[in-house]
């Protein structure tokens, strides 16, 4: 935006407003009780504004789902087809070119498990990354608590993740697992992991809006952190191999990914005893999740009047 | 209209001062097509406090004050780039001043829903979409749905609120994207230009219906390139000139030295 030097700058001939000389314009908006415009509520309030946009958050994740795949000719059974897929892939390069079951039971189940797993954490924290600078007209056209965005996306990814879910049933049952009551242990686990990657994603939503390049670097930091997790190796297998320092093994076991994606291991497949999972498994998983999603929740909230100025 | 206490009128929005600085990323090549390696670099260089040569800051809005008041509908001109646009997002505490403040009763709206609507979902899907953005509970969008698509006139031709947006002449996604964006009434009102797009006869209907809504609205403020609109709508016109506020008081004084300068 350049000024158009199309006259030499004139003499202001500004009228004075009618009513008030400019120093009392502050006192004016006090005397009448005006607020301040695109201030940052206080958390309570904030939390009260959000609850009310509950319907624009779920509509908002449905219709960036269905909108998704609504150019496909398949249409909605990609999101079925996508994490089948997904899997099948891993399953060629890891299981069979490079057979990295080392004495895991129940390989597939094992791997697909992770992979499926792993992918809702790192789609959350994808779509996080981009719910504030991939959405800056929405942002700089109309008003809503911006930590509408990235919930919504996160809800787009757990929608997504039921899909993901549901194909998994299907080749759990189809390797002669046989479901139990000990699957219902999936559901915390999930939601466990869910609220860590939302937390997650609101940091990065917050760090992404003020440095875009951020985006370019996610997906190598994302997977770096996925090879760390065990998606496609045990965790405790290596652990207990002894090759590494004990200080990166207890990393290793304490890694939040790795812990949610053992917990609905364990939840899901008969094979994968508690013998393989970290000692306090549950307190980790839980610890995480509260750090996430307080700490990502109120640090996006400190930025919220900052979001969209360019 | 008057406060009844000291006879003074009532302001609905107090620009005290207000500067607007905003950072511009991005040049030719776009952050597309940089990689990793260049992203890093970029961000280091930016953390010594080295000016990014691509990053540049921009004042575009420069200490501009005024008190605006219920019931007037006032204009903002000014050639562009000049500021106007930033000031009412500054207005709308949208984009939020670098220095000053703005003070305002109620909640400011932009008049305008398109960057929450989804070329390929359904008309009818943004329809509601666009109003839960907006801030309309499920149940005023159920209520007022027929008014909206029939104040579009997109189903005049077939029965095209069930097919996806995408799908749209132009023209007809204008007229469905402005009828969304004025089903909401608001206290304190801004209308950038070029809303009332479509054919002639769109153009007369939203017209009207800006005209309502600026009934039921304590102040509106219009940004317009058309002197015209300006003066047929307003009373009161703000002349930004290179962020700076040039000139402001009554449409007719101020619209014929705007005129004068502009050589219109």
């Amino acid at each position: 935006m350049s000024a158009p030097a199309l006259t030499p700058p004139s003499p202001p001939v500004t009228i004075p407003p009618p009513a008030e000389p400019a120093t009392d314009l502050r006192a004016l908006a006090l005397r009448h009780g005006l607020t301040v415009s695109g201030a940052r509520p206080p958390l309570p309030r904030y939390l009260r504004q959000l609850w009310a946009r509950r319907h624009f958050i779920t509509a908002f994740a449905t219709a960036k789902l269905t909108a998704q795949y609504s150019q496909a000719r398949l249409g909605q059974l990609w999101q079925l087809a996508n994490p089948l897929l997904n899997a099948a892939v891993y399953y060629l390069i890891f299981g069979v070119l490079m057979d990295t079951r080392h004495g895991v039971a129940d390989f597939v189940p094992f791997l697909v498990t992770g992979v499926f797993v792993w992918s809702f954490t790192a789609g959350t924290i994808t779509a996080g990354t981009r719910a504030i600078s991939g959405n800056l007209g929405l942002v700089r056209a109309l008003h809503f608590p911006r930590a509408s965005l990235p919930l919504a996306l996160a809800l787009q990814q757990l929608q997504q993740l039921g899909f993901s879910l549901a194909a998994l049933a299907v080749i759990l049952l189809g390797c002669g697992t046989t479901p139990g009551p000990s699957w219902l242990l999936a559901v915390p686990a999930l939601a466990l992991q869910a609220l860590f990657s939302t937390g997650v994603a609101m940091a990065m939503a917050r760090l992404a809006a003020r440095t875009p390049d951020l985006a370019q670097l996610v997906p190598f930091a994302l997977r770096t952190w996925m090879y760390a997790s065990g998606v496609m190796w045990s965790v405790k297998h290596v652990v207990a191999e002894g090759h590494i320092p004990h200080l990166a093994g207890l990393a290793l076991e304490l890694n939040p990914a790795a812990v949610y994606i053992d917990l609905v291991r364990f939840a899901l497949i008969d094979s994968f005893t508690s013998a393989q999972l970290p000692p306090h498994v549950w307190a980790v998983a839980a610890g995480w999740a509260v750090l996430a999603a307080v700490g990502g929740f109120v640090w996006f909230w400190r930025a919220e009047e900052v979001y969209g100025r360019g | 209209m008057a406060d009844a206490s000291s006879g003074e009128r009532v302001p609905t929005v107090v620009v005290d001062g207000v500067h607007v600085r905003y950072t511009v990323q991005g040049g030719a090549t776009g952050r597309r097509g940089a990689g990793a390696g260049a992203a890093l670099a970029r961000m280091v260089s930016r953390g010594r406090g080295a000016a990014a040569p691509r990053s540049r800051t921009v004042h575009a809005v420069k200490g501009v004050s005024f008190a605006a008041y219920e019931g007037e509908a006032i204009g903002l001109v000014g050639t562009n780039g000049s500021g106007k646009s930033t000031l009412l997002r500054a207005i709308a505490g949208l984009q939020p001043p670098t220095e000053g403040r703005v003070h305002t009763r109620g909640q400011p709206a932009l008049l305008g829903v398109n960057a929450a609507l989804m070329g390929d979902l359904t008309g009818e899907r943004n329809v509601i979409l666009g109003g839960l953005a907006m801030g309309m509970s499920r149940r005023e969008i159920r209520e007022r749905y027929a008014g909206i698509v029939e104040f579009s006139g997109i189903d005049e031709k077939g029965d095209f609120a069930s097919l996806p947006m995408r799908t749209y002449s132009s023209g007809m996604g204008a007229r469905l994207r402005f009828s969304i964006a004025a089903a909401k009434s608001h206290e304190v009102l801004l209308i950038d230009e070029a809303l009332a797009t479509g054919d002639a006869r769109f153009q007369r209907r939203s017209q009207q219906r800006i005209a309502e809504l600026r009934a039921e609205a304590g102040t509106v403020f219009l940004v317009s390139h058309g002197n015209a609109a300006i003066r047929r709508s307003c009373d009161r016109v703000l002349w930004l000139e290179a962020g700076r506020l040039r000139m402001d008081g009554p449409v007719d004084e101020v619209m014929d030295a705007y005129e004068a300068h502009t050589g219109a």
